[in-house]
């Protein structure tokens, strides 16, 4: 059910840009305002969701480590996996955002029979972490690929990407690795969700649209590359238009791309209130951009309250008469 | 803000990468590529018509050049007809390029397009006759063709 209802989003946003795609007098709105719109709401709700998490305090440090933290000094330190230095939090947080450090130590849970009964059994689970890596790898070099469309003339890196994905010189077009790679991870991070009952149980169409969402960019980027041909020229000369703020329309773009454009908008603008904020979340995860020098440092709470403290001393001042005649002992005359 | 001061300059970070695109344009015009459809070849031509209609070839002209590739040396087929019934020799030189090259150099310039050097300001792609170069060029694209189809250096002398 939480499948279907993404799944219909997608297509209800996909007949949408048909629509679009076939009347000719709303080319100018999803091929330049909608875009506009979406870049600015993607830019601008990334800072707005970056900012407002930066405003939530972390007073302490709260490091989730793997290894040993620095003590005394015969004991050997695990410097990155419980670093105690900048720099150690640098090439953590670098493993992590490139290389998903976390998901590669991801395990998996099983019931087994065993001699007496059902025994408990942990073992690794590299498969997600490999999807991932994929898929977001893939989606990376994809976007710098597409760069070619909004730079005139194109950076020798983006070219050299460019080559480096299509090595393989099959085709005309010839096929990018990259899109082969991103179907079969994208699919495999679907199927994943329905195959597996846990993973399924706790899966929204918060979980499911992004993912159709990508398949339908990737579907409609790779139809639009390889079977229904669009003008190229022209649908550079759009973008170049958007990127220099001198809006041109081509005439005669296939309807592919401005599904495919539609998409992409509509996901870019989705961006900062879904769960594809992980992107700027990562960075600011506090269990790994911190050093665990909670023994080195004093860490001190810096909204504590200046707590009225009424001390002894204090309370004899007040009551001393009075616990004088009460026969009290007290400590001054 | 607690970090404020790593958190701003990384959102900085964020926000420039993503706008490379204007700063990198900014200033230029919107020229698009300029396309030579004036050539000699083409303006003796009664009728302006390429082997297909040109919104077909802007978009499809890889996968024609492909088809006629597996045509004429897979199947041995030399004749193409096209979707009006017409008939055109399947070949590069004296179809594609009989019109879309620039005159006298034209033979020079394509069989040896390496000492071709107007109009092409890509460094990866500068083998490629004018007329190809202009979109390809402008799109980054570069055509395989003239890995195989050129004329040794020693026979250009």
């Amino acid at each position: 059910m939480k499948v279907l209802y993404s799944f219909i989003t997608v297509i209800v946003l996909i007949i949408v840009a048909s629509i679009g795609a076939s009347i000719a007098n709303l080319h100018y709105v999803f091929g330049i305002i909608i875009p506009y719109l979406a870049f600015i709401m993607f830019v601008g709700g990334f800072i707005y969701r970056v900012v407002k998490w930066g405003r939530s305090p972390v007073p302490f440090r709260i490091p989730t480590t793997i290894g040993q933290q620095k003590s005394l000094p015969w004991i050997k330190q695990n410097k990155i996996e419980n670093p105690s230095s900048a720099f150690g939090v640098i090439v953590r947080m670098a493993m992590e955002v490139l290389l998903f450090r976390s998901l590669f130590r991801n395990t998996k849970t099983e019931l087994r029979e065993g001699q007496n009964g059902p025994e408990l059994s942990y073992g690794s689970a590299k498969w997600l972490w490999l999807g991932s890596l994929f898929f977001h790898w893939s989606f990376l070099i994809i976007i710098v690929r597409h760069l070619r469309f909004f730079m005139d003339p194109v950076p020798f890196l983006v070219q050299a990407f460019e080559s480096v994905d299509g090595i393989l010189q099959i085709g005309l077009p010839a096929i990018y690795l990259t899109d082969v790679f991103i179907l079969i991870a994208v699919t495999f991070l679907f199927c994943r969700r329905l195959v597996v009952p846990q993973v399924r149980y706790i899966s929204l169409p918060a979980d499911f649209f992004p993912l159709f969402m990508i398949m339908s960019i990737a579907g409609t980027g790779i139809l639009m590359r390889y079977f229904f041909k669009v003008d190229l020229v022209a649908v550079k000369e759009l973008a170049i238009g958007l990127a220099t703020f001198q809006p041109v329309l081509p005439t005669d773009i296939g309807p592919m791309f401005f599904i495919h454009i539609f998409l992409v908008s509509i996901l870019f603008a989705y961006f900062p209130m879904s769960k594809l904020m992980h992107m700027g979340g990562i960075f600011m995860s506090p269990t790994r951009n911190m050093m665990n020098n909670s023994r080195m440092v004093r860490h001190i709470n810096p909204w504590n309250y200046d707590v009225e403290v009424h001390t002894y001393e204090h309370y004899e001042d007040e009551f001393r008469d009075k616990m004088k005649k009460a026969g009290l002992p007290v400590e001054k005359e | 803000m607690y970090k404020g001061g790593k958190i701003i300059a990384s959102l900085i970070i964020f926000a420039a990468l993503f706008t490379i695109p204007f700063f990198y344009n900014m200033g230029k015009v919107n020229a698009g590529p300029d396309v030579a459809l004036d050539t000699p070849a083409i303006q003796q031509l009664s009728d302006k018509q390429c082997v297909e209609s040109p919104e077909f070839m802007r978009a499809n002209h890889m996968k024609l050049l492909n088809q006629w590739r597996e045509e004429a040396v897979r199947n041995g087929q030399t004749v193409y007809i096209n979707s009006q019934g017409k008939e055109y020799p399947i070949s590069l030189q004296d179809t594609c390029l009989k019109c879309h090259a620039n005159g006298s150099a034209s033979k020079v310039a394509l069989s040896n397009p390496a000492s071709s050097t107007t109009g092409v300001s890509n460094p990866a792609i500068n083998e490629s006759p004018e007329f190809c170069a202009s979109c390809h060029d402008y799109s980054a694209v570069k055509p395989k063709c003239w890995s195989c189809h050129f004329e040794p250096k020693e026979a250009a002398k």
